[in-house]
């Protein structure tokens, strides 16, 4: 029988992914408007480093995506939907890097080098300049509010799926028996 | 320029003008080239290491090779110049519980005694003074002829504990100590 769901490796890591992103997301909205303080620098800290590690599980993630076939999606899928489904995750997959390195430059380009959990100074890739630095905060928040909106049509999507056509496709992404995808019949 | 000081404290009277005639016996200190010079504290923040460069540095240096014992140099670093890439960390750093730059705009440097090391290498010790607080200090700096300019080159460990510069709540993400960086260029 063929694979109906994702293996356990690529479902670990998209929750996994999703809720680090939800943190950073939440964190930084939160950090941002802050007034400065030390409480506003570790913050910035906590916030780097969710990004870095979101960054580290994304390279994970694209490599198993890559070495692994997901699972088919329904035969009746009309041809519009799996175009955008398509397209939707490969967005996913872009914002995944780009967000992150666009924050990591943000922060180089600052004059602050990005030191993961304190403890390992990450290399900076782009020089200390208050233009580039600007530049890359616009995009940063850019990249961060397009994902947002994917992220929303990507939700939505899944709950069209389970609420309305009912066809139990978010087992595909969640833990359990291989069993089949329900056949309209 | 001490020529027409002589001229002018010259007919106040032998005293002023022996005594002008005296110090003017050493080399007279030549001022600083303020946009050339560099002057730089760095730090780290949370493991972060973070540099601020005082983008306003001014004062003069009487320096002669050949008579090292006998230099003297007098610096001075507006505080509220210090540029940490951010304005709103510039605002931060400018308040009260910082360099209080409002009290005290200047930090400075005066030297009290010059003895060679070596190797264009020499001791130089002083008085530092910020935010009102002045101590003893003894810092090596590297001495270079470059084209048409002295350039003095070194790096002096300070603590912003003794200057009282940052309170507690800072100190938690904050390292105490700060690393001086300077490149002084004086043309000649």
């Amino acid at each position: 029988m063929a694979r109906t769901r994702y293996t356990n490796t690529a479902i670990s890591l998209h929750w996994l992914i999703a809720l680090l992103i939800l943190a950073a997301f939440a964190l930084g909205w939160y950090m941002v408007d802050l007034k400065i303080s030390p409480a506003k620098l570790q913050y910035y800290s906590w916030h780097k480093w969710l990004g870095i590690t979101v960054l580290g599980f994304a390279v994970l993630r694209l490599l198993w995506r890559l070495t692994h076939t997901p699972p088919p999606l329904p035969a009746t899928t009309p041809r519009w939907q799996l175009l955008a489904a398509a397209g939707g995750h490969w967005a996913l997959y872009l914002l995944l890097f780009a967000i992150p390195l666009s924050g990591w430059a943000f922060s180089s380009a600052s004059g602050y080098p990005v030191v993961y959990l304190g403890q390992f100074q990450m290399p900076d890739w782009v020089p200390k300049d208050k233009a580039l630095a600007a530049q890359m905060k616009e995009l940063h928040e850019l990249l961060t509010t397009l994902l947002m909106v994917v992220v929303a049509v990507h939700v939505a999507a899944a709950l069209k799926h389970q609420f309305f056509d009912r066809d139990g496709l978010l087992n595909r992404m969640w833990f359990g028996r291989n069993h089949p995808v329900e056949e309209n019949t | 320029m001490s020529h027409q000081a002589i001229t002018r404290f010259d007919v106040r009277g032998g005293m002023l003008a022996a005594l002008l005639l005296t110090s003017i016996a050493v080399p007279a200190a030549l001022g600083i080239d303020s946009a050339k010079s560099k002057v730089t504290a760095t730090f780290k923040q949370m493991n972060v290491p973070v540099e601020g460069v005082f983008t306003k540095a001014g004062g003069s240096i009487q320096f002669d090779a050949a008579k090292p014992e006998a230099a003297s140099a007098s610096i001075q670093i507006d505080t509220a110049g210090f540029d940490l890439g951010m304005e709103d960390y510039n605002a931060e750093v400018r308040k009260k519980e910082w360099f209080d730059s409002k009290a005290h705009p200047q930090a400075t440097f005066v030297s009290t005694g010059f003895k060679a090391l070596g190797a264009e290498r020499y001791q130089a010790s002083g008085k530092l003074s910020i935010k009102g607080k002045s101590i003893d200090i003894s810092v090596p700096v590297t001495v270079k002829r470059e084209a048409a300019a002295t350039v003095f080159t070194g790096a002096l460990p300070v603590s912003r504990k003794i200057f009282g510069i940052g309170d507690a709540g800072w100190n938690e993400v904050v390292d105490d100590a700060v690393t001086v960086n300077f490149r002084i260029v004086q043309p000649q």
